[in-house]
This record gives structure tokens, sequence and C-alpha cells, in this order.
């Protein structure tokens, strides 16, 4: 098929939520973060401007990895970890499609780890939403890479001894252009993020913190429940001083003289003193020192855009070096590549 | 230049060349450019690149020892050769690690400057074999390369040990002249492909002309040599290895199909030429992808068959083993996928640049599950061309994941190769899903992946793009036609009966087996797959021209098998099976046909000799070898 095949010059229909959702009954578990992610994809594609027949979803292995089976898209629900090379092949060979890959903590991070840390390096065009809930749901509650240190589960009854990974962290140490964080408990900061991720042209990582009811209950609920919010989330504004904390009682990052980052009351210093969010710087140290400013879901958590630079994408360069050969070479003689080298005749 | 008046110039039909030195000694190089020298002179040949893993093994090592293999003869021939006539031997280890292939009375070209103290006690020689007399089954020609190098390059001012580099060139030259081998060409080639460094042009082209002046001038050799060219069939040739051959036969694929190809491929030898070969041709709009591994390889060429192009993988041994899982999806998600395993000595790291055949059985069965796929095997390095063809035509028609088996002499080997008319080759077509194939309940148009051909049971193939094709595939068992998830006992079964169905079919697209047997009454067949081909074609050859009768079939296609396979088998009171594996197809022979397929063996790295398949055939006739 031909790269154009999917463009057309009419309109972009309109469509409805109902129109980006397929005949499958849903399966996950009832009560499930899962189901709020899922409805605030299926709501927020009508406002992308995009067709759904330009747009796949593509997964590994896991509860997240079922999520392409309800959307009324194209998409694969493929093998454990390897989503993210499968939607590379996917993406460059097709730059008129829309793709986004869902996945893990367990499939990203674990059994993908490799996959995800060279498609973000790369910058391939794909928008990788990572579910991330702290534990094997699938699998019926082992822990993961993300779980906290000492996590009992059937795995690990005396407790896990491994750190865990910082998944932002992670992603800004893998060279990534656009990282960012939300959470299932806020569906307008979903979306937000997400349409974020889409705009962005290039590998687009975005961590949910996604709350499992059966296996991990509860694990963000410090940060993310209702109550908590407000003085347990950092929501990150590009060009606004980093600020949060209820009415009154503000709170603010400075970064010290040393270059590191702390959480003080903006009483205490003053607006001024703020750390101002930039997305765009491109040096990823300032970023990065915002990913390790909670050590855990129960401190103060930066959410939101964490980075987000242009950098050339992949796929596009990829098509470059074709056109450039065809326009210096001329399109590809078979017949003349066979006489490539030193040819001979028999008469 | 024309051979001096001293020399006799005689007629051979055929030699066999084998140049072997340091890894570092540029030993392939020198074959490669005997070997092209020779094809432009109309002779047929037949190279066999034996090198080591290492790229430099600590010099003068017998570790390190590459070699180059060249036959070349006035008439067709289909193997390296067993036995060479000449060796040149760069260093004593050189020596050491070939004087056994060598027969009594063949030539030693020996760079006797290499063969001092230290060189000879890390080749493991006790004493000097150019002065104990160990040599005096050979004719020995001592010919000082090294030094004669040096003073030749000391006039164009280049430094003793950077023109110590060029005496492959001067071996090459001595050769060249031994065979009467033109010199143009090679002067030519040394000109063009050093011409940013111009002192190495001039070091080389020294070397190269003393070395053909020595055997002119040095009355050393009595004779020199000349092999008329071959009788060949009218046509355009040219040299290709199994690599080159399958690059381009994918390039010629996607042509034919319309679709461009996306390589996802990890760096492995010997499969890497095959990449590196493809990410040249960006003209062809072929996209290359250096994963980050095997595993990323195989999954982002499946991500673009799923987009609609050709997607294909090439890897070695140790790269399909991790390629496996992605296999078995490819073949749950019914999607066009060409995978090549250049086979290399296993199990693990093995022997990474030598040849063997042991992956068939994995290619046949190492999946979990019932997982069927078609497999087919290049014969010759030329037949990579066609083999790559038939490997993207049945995946594009049937939907499904194809292995091709070369391995590593094939990728390696050379040939001289009769240019094919490629509107000889049908077209592909690739048959994209167009429009809705079903009614939903409501009686609207839906579009199920999995409505199957019901004469090729292929399934729809529906890229991204069309609207109202939308759809979800995945490794879950489908529900059979509407492809939704499906844990159901009974429709496993069926899917697995009609996978099975689809790939078992595919015998009766695929040539029935031919069976060379000249008087029709032999007793014995043998049965080659891949590159045995050579040897068993040559050997059956041998045989019949000394009275005994033999018969051969060859296998392309190890799955299906071609439809008459059994009762071609049936015909025969023997049948013997030489392969490089422990019994591999011979094993598939027995389980399907229930016939005493018979295994020859062979697992030393290197393909069989001729006269190794002569004597067995001579062996099973009762005769003697």
């Amino acid at each position: 098929m031909s790269e154009s095949n999917g463009a057309t010059a009419t309109a972009v229909p309109v469509t409805a939520r109902k129109d980006w959702s397929s005949d499958q009954e849903v399966r996950w578990c009832p009560g499930c973060g899962d189901y709020s992610i899922l409805a605030a994809v299926q709501m927020l594609m009508p406002e992308l401007g995009v067709r759904r027949e330009n747009t796949v979803f593509l997964s590994g292995i896991g509860c997240a990895a079922r999520f392409p089976y309800y959307m009324n898209t194209y998409g694969m629900h493929s093998i454990h970890g390897r989503a993210p090379a499968i939607a590379t092949g996917l993406a460059t060979t097709r730059p008129d499609l829309d793709v986004w890959v869902i996945s893990g903590d367990g499939d990203a991070l674990s059994i993908g780890g490799n996959h995800l840390i060279h498609a973000l390096r790369r910058n391939v065009r794909l928008n990788i939403l990572m579910f991330n809930n702290q534990i094997y749901g699938l699998t019926k509650g082992q822990y993961s890479p993300t779980s906290e240190v000492a996590k009992v589960t059937k795995s690990t009854p005396f407790g896990s001894v491994d750190t865990p990974f910082n998944p932002v962290s992670l992603a800004l140490g893998a060279e990534a252009t656009f990282v960012a964080r939300t959470h299932d408990m806020d569906r307008a900061h979903m979306q937000e993020t997400f349409r974020r991720a889409h705009q962005h042209n290039g590998a687009a990582f975005v961590e949910v913190l996604q709350n499992c009811n059966v296996f991990n209950d509860g694990a963000f609920e410090k940060i993310t429940s209702r109550d908590a919010r407000a003085s347990m989330l950092i929501p990150l504004q590009h060009g606004q001083p980093i600020v949060f904390g209820a009415e009154g009682s503000e709170r603010g990052v400075i970064q010290r003289a040393d270059g590191s980052l702390e959480i003080v009351s903006v009483a205490d210093v003053g607006l001024d003193a703020l750390l101002v969010h930039d997305e765009a710087r491109d040096d990823p140290g300032l970023a990065f020192a915002l990913s390790r400013l909670a050590h855990g879901p129960y401190e103060p958590t930066p959410i939101g855009v964490f980075r987000a630079v242009e950098r050339p994408e992949y796929g596009t360069q990829m098509s470059e070096q074709i056109t450039d050969a065809q326009a210096k070479r001329g399109l590809g003689d078979v017949a003349a590549l066979l006489r490539s080298g030193s040819s001979w005749t028999v008469d | 230049m024309a051979s001096g008046t001293q020399h006799v110039t005689e007629q051979l039909d055929q030699v066999i060349v084998r140049f072997a030195g340091d890894s570092g000694d540029g030993m392939q190089l020198t074959g490669d450019r005997f070997t092209t020298s020779s094809a432009l002179l109309g002779n047929d040949m037949s190279t066999f690149p034996d090198f080591p893993a290492e790229i430099r093994a600590p010099a003068g090592t017998l570790n390190g020892v590459s070699a180059f293999q060249v036959h070349i003869s006035d008439h067709d021939i289909l193997t390296p050769g067993d036995s060479p006539n000449v060796l040149v031997a760069m260093n004593p280890a050189a020596l050491r690690a070939n004087i056994d292939l060598m027969a009594k009375g063949t030539i030693l070209l020996v760079n006797s400057d290499a063969f001092d103290e230290r060189n000879l006690t890390k080749a493991g020689y006790g004493t000097n074999p150019l002065t104990d007399g160990s040599l005096s089954p050979y004719t020995v020609y001592e010919v000082p390369m090294t030094s004669i190098t040096q003073e030749v390059c000391k006039e164009a001012g280049v430094k003793p040990r950077d023109a110590e580099r060029s005496k492959n060139f001067f071996a090459l030259g001595l050769v060249s002249w031994l065979y009467t081998r033109p010199i143009e060409p090679t002067i030519n080639w040394i000109t063009e492909r050093f011409a940013a460094k111009p002192q190495v042009v001039e070091a080389n082209t020294r070397a190269f002309r003393a070395g053909y002046d020595f055997g002119e001038t040095a009355e050393l050799f009595e004779s020199n040599y000349e092999i008329r060219p071959a009788t060949f069939e009218k046509g355009e040739y040219v040299q290709v290895t199994g690599n080159q051959a399958l690059a381009w036969g994918l390039i010629a694929a996607s042509r034919l199909a319309g679709l461009p190809i996306f390589l996802g491929s990890y760096p492995i030898t010997p499969a890497s030429d095959i990449l590196h070969e493809l990410s040249r041709r960006k003209e062809f709009g072929i996209r290359t992808f250096q994963a980050e591994d095997e595993i990323a390889g195989i999954g982002a060429a499946l991500g673009a068959s799923f987009g609609g192009a050709i997607g294909v993988t090439t890897t070695s041994g140790p790269g399909l083993d991790l390629k496996s899982e992605a296999i078995g999806l490819a073949i749950n998600l019914e999607l066009p996928l060409v995978i090549v395993d250049v086979q290399r000595g296993g199990p693990s790291t093995g022997l990474p640049t030598k040849t063997e055949q042991a992956d068939l059985l994995h290619a046949m069965y190492g999946r979990h599950g019932e997982a069927p796929l078609p497999i087919l095997a290049p014969k010759t390095p030329s037949d990579c061309f066609a083999a790559a063809i038939e490997a993207t035509r049945l995946a594009v028609k049937y939907r499904t994941p194809v292995i091709v088996l070369s391995d590593g002499y094939l990728a390696n080997g050379a040939e001289p190769w009769r240019l094919p008319d490629l509107d000889t080759f049908e077209p592909i077509d690739p048959g994209f899903a167009s429009e809705p194939n079903h009614v939903d309940d409501e009686g609207n148009p839906a579009f199920w992946p999995y409505v199957r051909d019901p004469e090729t049971l292929a399934r729809p193939w529906a890229p991204p793009g069309l609207p109202g094709l939308e759809h979800r595939i995945g490794g879950l068992e489908k529900a059979d036609g509407s492809g939704n998830v499906s844990y159901e006992g009974v429709n496993h079964e069926r899917m697995v009966h009609l996978r099975r169905d689809k790939i078992a079919g595919i015998a009766s697209d695929i040539p029935l087996a031919e069976v060379n047997d000249e008087t029709g009454d032999a007793q014995l067949l043998l049965v080659s797959w891949g590159s045995t081909y050579a040897a068993v074609a040559a050997g059956v050859k041998r045989v019949r021209a000394r009275g005994m009768k033999a018969a051969h079939v060859h296998l392309r296609h190890l799955n299906p098998l071609p439809s008459n396979l059994g009762e071609v088998l049936g015909r025969y009171a023997q049948i013997l099976v030489p392969e490089i594996n422990l019994g591999q197809l011979s094993r598939i022979l027995r389980a399907e046909y229930l016939v005493d397929a018979q295994t020859m063996s062979k697992m030393q790295g290197v393909p069989f000799r001729v006269g190794e398949i002569e004597a067995a055939i001579t062996a099973m006739l009762g005769g003697k070898s």
C-alpha cells in the first residue's frame, strides 16, 4: 500500500465517542482504572481531527494491552513487550498513520524495556501511553519493576528487594523528546496530556498512574485521591512558576545554589524565587531533577509535561534518505542493479 | 602481458587454488580478485571463503588463518572443489592449517620470508618444513614475497612496514601469471578501490606487477597454465554471492509486488551482508532498520507488514531462536513476512563463520503450539535470487511468514550467474482487501479479518487506511471469520486445522519433485536440499561416469514438500540423504513417508566434498570407491 493511500482530500468526518468504541465487551475488572483511561481516550479522539481509518492502537501483553480491542480503529494486540518495536516498523513505513502504543509497567519496563528506550531515543512518531499500576495484574499479582521496595506479593512473600524504575526518569535518560505524567482520576488532565502527546512530532511517552483495585488497590491514593491532589500533585505548566497546594498554603519548587531542587513554602520565599518550568529546555537535567522530587507516590509528585523538545523524527529521516537517493540516482532499476558489478556476455 | 618465451603455456581443464594467510593478510580480497578476473575470462568458477570468527586473531597462529578457495574451469562445475591443486601459504600457520587438504604432487607457493623461527613456533612447527624434508611429496616454490614487495615499494617511497601489507597483491600477481589471468582488471580495480590513498594504489600496483613479473622472469617455473573459457549458455553473466543474490531477489520481489521492502535486522554473521546490500539501495524505496535486537528486527518487520509493506528480517541461528515468539505471532496474525536464516554452526554461538544445515527442524518446529509455516532453501549462491522471490510470493499470497534457509557456504560463496529475464517472473498480487466482506446482525456492512479465500485459505490483508475496514488482530486465538477473541475449544481446534491446511495446501502451488534418473532404473536415490545440491549433483555425475546408477532429487521446498515426493521416494530401494546436520531432513522423510531414508552426515563447518558423496554412493551400491 502506498504511503498516501490513507490520506484523502475530504474533510475529517465529525465523530463522537461511540464511533471510536468497538463492539467488543470491555473486560477489565469492575473498578479498574483502565476504564477511565479508555473513556478519556475515546472522548478525546473526536477532538483531535483525525480519522479512525488512519489510527492504529498497538499493544503488547497485560491488562492494559487489551485496550486496542475496545477501540474502533485498526489495532494489534501483539506479544509481551514488543509493541514499540512493531509500532516502529508500522510508523516508519506509514507516516500517514497515527500510531498509539498502549502498555503497562511490566510490558514496557520489564520484558520490553529495551524496545521502549530505543523507540524513545530514535524519536519514532508514536504516542506511548504506559499505564503504571506498580503490579502485575493479568498474572494475578506479582511485583513489577515499578513496585516499591519491600513489596509483599505472591512472588515476593518476604518483600521485594529490587529498586524500582522511575518511568519518567528512565524516559528522560533514554533521550526522549516528550515525557509526561498523568493519572486515571483526572479525565481532563489525561486528555490534555494525551492531546499534547499526540501533537508532538516524535516519540511521546506518557506515564499514566493507574489504580489496580484488585491487586494493588490505592497505590496512588496518597497523591491522586480527590482530597490529596491539591497538596500532593505538582502541576507542571510551561512558563509558569512551579507551585502547588491549597490557597493560603501554597508550596513551590526552588532550585538551590548547587542545582538541586527543593520544595518550599511560597510564603517563605516569594513567588519570584520559584523555578519557572521550561519543558522546551534542551538540557534534560532540570526535567530529570523534577522527576526525582518524589521518592514514591506518597510525596508531592509532579504531573504534566516534563519535557517537550523538537528533534528530527526517525521515520521522516528514513523517508528523506530514500527521497534523496531517488533524486540523485533515479528510481531504482532492477536490471541495472543486477549489472552493478562486472558483467560479461557469452554469445 | 604475454608469457615469456622460456615458458611453455600448458592447457588445463580446471584448477583449484587456495589462498591462505593471516586473517589480516587480505586473503579474502586476493581470492575474490582472482575469481573476478577468471570470471571475466569466461571460466566457470565456484568459491569457498573459509575464515575464522575472529577479525584479527593473534598473527601467525593457526587460529588466525583465513583461506579462500576458488575452483575455475573450462567446463560446468558445481562446487569449489575437494582438494586444491595449488596452495598459496603466506606463513607457516597457513601452511600447517591447510596442508592436509593437499594431495601429493600438488603445488605449494610459500612466502619464504615468513618462515622464521618466531612464526614457525607460533604455528607449532618444531622444525622448518621448508628444510626438514616433510614437504617432499609436494612441488614447493619458495618465494620471498615480503622482501620483494618491500623492495619494489621502497622505490615509491613506501615504508617497509606499510609495504609489507601489499604482499597479498604480490601473491595475486604471481598466481595471475601462473594461470595467465589478465592484469588490467585488477590494476583498474586497485586504482578505483584505493583512489583516496594514492600511495596505497602505488604500493599495491607495484606489488601486483612484481608478483606477475617474478613468475615471468625468475626461472622458477617451467610452465604456466591456461584454462580456456567454459561453454556457457548464451547470455549476460555476473559473479554473485548468495547474500548479494538474496538481497537482489528481495528487491526484485518488491518490484513484482509493487510494495516497498522494510528490512528489520540485527547484525549477525553470516547474514549481515544482506543488511549491508539492502541499506545501500535506498533508491528502490527500501527501508532498512538496524534494530536494537533480533526481536525488534522481526517485530518492526511485522509492523511494516501490518502496514502493507513486505516485512523482511534476516538473521542466523541465534537470531532465529530469539525471533521464535514473533514468528508465532505472525502465524496467528496471518500476515506476510519473509524470514531469512543464513545457517551457521550451532548450538549457541557455535561456529559463526562456518556453514551448517542444522536449523531445518528449528524452522519446522521451533515454536510453541501448532505453528506451521512454509520453508524453502536456495541450492546455489545465484539461486538465492529466485528463492527470495518465491518466498515473497508465498508470504504475500498465503498471508504467512516464510522461512528461507540459506547457509554460510551459499552466503559467501560466489559463482557466475546468467542474468534472468526479469519479465519471466510472475507479478505478485498483494490483493489488498478493498471493501467490507460481511454483513452484521443489523444488516450493516462489516469487515471480518478472518474470512478465508476458499482456494488458498488465506485471510484478507487490510492495511490501515481504508474506512470501514477497521479491525483488530492479535496473538490471542480468534473466532473463525470474525477474528474476535475466542477461547472456545472447538473454534480453536478448527483454527489449528485451518492454519495447518493453509500451509499444507501450498503443495499444490509449488513444482513437483523432479528426479534426475538418467536410465530410469537406478536403485539408489540421493536426496539433497539447500547447498548440498552441488556436491550431490557432482557426486552423482562422477559415479555415472564410472558406470554406476544413482538418481538424484533436489528439494527446494522443505515445507510443504512437493506433492509427488512420497511416490518418488517409494520408487527406490535405497535412499541416501547427505546433510550438514545429524539427519534432519531424513527424519522428516521417514516420518512423513515411512521410507528408510539413510542419513549421510557431516558437521565440520564445510560443505561435502564431491569425493565423499562419490564414496558413499559407491559403498551403498556395494562397489569399491
